[in-house]
């Protein structure tokens, strides 16, 4: 499913975020990827995303080498991929329904299908009842869930999810884990990043670990 | 199919209510491009208006050829047939000095004067058809008939008429250059107008990079706001027009009164309308898209 082999990330100005990083993670498994902030976890994730393109080696998501991934079939590979984001990049001009709605219209779902949808993804992440609400009237537990809803509502087979509960309290923590551990449970493949020691302990699972840009393990 | 057309019925949709939504913003920009729009475009109706004036006042072109009194009747003949045969000359007509002198009595009211005179002054002449209608064929079939030796003087009737063509191509120049240049103005506000609404939307256009959107998807919304924002400035621009010749009309219509006769200027042909709006949605478009090619990319998540 993913692929990385001898990837290595130089950003302008000489500072290198990731030193020959080699893994490859199977379709359906979950994966934690744990390290010191700055260890180069985010820019691992960015690169799976497209976001970043690898300096040198090759990193292979869903069959398609990112580092030569034309512009045009960028959007089709994203779509594949479900990203959970420590600062949630939530929109404040619409309701919680209307954010989860924004990837199914730019998938061009019809519009009753996809209000199933986003009723069953927001009811996944315990959020039905405030479906009207504006993000900004969640709390952070909430608008990461919400967060959650808008990145599965489009079923991929991947998720990403970059510190999912940096900033959130242990009760918050495991309600998240709880929902990522249900996808696992039906075949998602799961990357997320952490550092958070209690709930690599409540949810075993492998960890890929980064210490200044390299896989320590 | 049908859901590609939804969504872009969505997008319309879309578009106006972000119209409805800034309803200040989105007066003073239609002003501003129905009267940037209404300058050329009035400019233009005026001209037309001029030339089918003066299409009706200049009939088909004509020379008038006039004989050297004293001409004898075998002369004329032969050079009727001359001019009947001549390639450039569609038909003649002859106008006999006495049919002249009575027609001149009719038509002026100087029939005192005329009856007051000893003999006739007035020359036999012909009327002369020419097949071509262009100024510079007509001026060279008059420098043809003047050399003949018994025309003692020949006249292009409507040459008044050609220069008033050439005023009006001077014109129509002018409201070229002024449209020219007014295009760019509704384009400048329209590029301006999506930028702003660019940077504010960042976010959601980062957002929706990251969820999958294609540029295509991105742009939409920007490009039917340009387009839908330069069809109601044309919409503008041709209530401007319609208003004013109304205006217009009215009080020339005392004017016209007081000379007995009467016209009224017309408004935009259903063509010409069209034309107007298409053009101007056009702009809005190309605005719009100048702007989300310019600004767009540069937006990229992080």
């Amino acid at each position: 499913m993913i692929k990385f082999n001898q990837v290595y990330k130089r950003y302008p100005g000489g500072h290198e975020a990731l030193k020959n990083m080699s893994f490859e993670i199977a379709e359906g498994e979950m994966v934690y990827l744990t390290g010191h902030s700055g260890a180069g976890k985010s820019t691992l994730l960015k690169l799976i995303a497209a976001i970043e393109r690898p300096t040198s080696g090759s990193a292979i998501v869903k069959g398609q080498n990112i580092k030569s991934l034309k512009g045009s079939a960028l959007p089709y590979l994203r779509r594949n991929l479900g990203l959970i984001f420590q600062d949630h990049k939530l929109l404040f001009d619409r309701n919680a329904f209307e954010n989860v709605m924004l990837p199914l219209q730019i998938c061009g779902f019809d519009h009753r299908e996809s209000a199933k949808r986003v009723r069953a993804a927001l009811d996944k992440v315990g959020l039905l009842q405030r479906e009207k609400s504006n993000p900004i009237a969640l709390s952070g537990g909430e608008q990461q869930r919400l967060c959650i809803a808008r990145a599965i509502v489009n079923r991929p087979s991947v998720l990403l999810a970059d510190e999912p509960t940096g900033n959130l309290d242990t009760e918050y923590s495991v309600e998240i884990m709880n929902i990522f551990k249900s996808f696992h449970q039906v075949g998602v493949t799961l990357l997320i990043s952490t550092h958070d020691e209690s709930i690599l302990r409540q949810f075993p699972a492998r960890s890929l670990s980064l210490k200044a840009g390299e896989l320590v393990a | 199919m049908k859901n590609i057309v939804l969504q872009h019925l969505r997008v319309i949709r879309f578009t106006l209510q972000r119209l409805r939504h800034t309803p200040g913003a989105t007066l003073l920009n239609l002003i501003v491009i129905g009267i940037a729009l209404s300058l050329p475009v009035g400019g233009y109706v005026l001209l037309k208006n001029v030339q089918a004036i003066s299409e009706q006042m200049a009939g088909t072109p004509q020379i008038s050829a006039f004989l050297t009194i004293g001409t004898s009747q075998e002369e004329i003949s032969r050079i009727s047939q001359q001019l009947k045969e001549h390639a450039a000359i569609d038909r003649i007509e002859f106008v006999p000095r006495d049919l002249a002198l009575k027609q001149l009595q009719q038509s002026t009211g100087l029939a005192d004067v005329i009856g007051g005179l000893a003999q006739n002054p007035l020359p036999d002449a012909f009327i002369i058809y020419p097949i071509a209608m262009e100024v510079k064929k007509l001026e060279l079939l008059r420098d043809d008939l003047k050399s003949w030796p018994k025309f003692e003087h020949v006249q292009l009737d409507s040459s008044w008429a050609y220069k008033l063509e050439a005023l009006l191509n001077f014109g129509r120049l002018a409201v070229f250059i002024l449209a020219a240049m007014l295009s760019f103005a509704l384009i400048a506000i329209t590029f301006n107008t999506i930028r702003l609404q660019i940077l504010t939307q960042r976010e959601e256009i980062e957002v929706s990079k990251l969820i999958g959107a294609t540029n295509g998807f991105i742009r939409r919304p920007f490009l039917y706001f340009g387009l839908v924002q330069g069809l109601l400035g044309g919409t503008a621009a041709w209530l401007i027009i319609a208003i004013s010749l109304k205006l217009l009309n009215y009080s020339l219509a005392n004017l016209t009164h007081l000379y007995a006769t009467s016209f009224t200027l017309a408004n935009l042909s259903w063509s010409d309308s069209i034309s107007l709006l298409g053009f101007s949605a056009y702009l809005g478009w190309l605005g719009a898209w100048l702007s989300v090619s310019q600004h767009l990319w540069q937006i990229e998540p992080r």
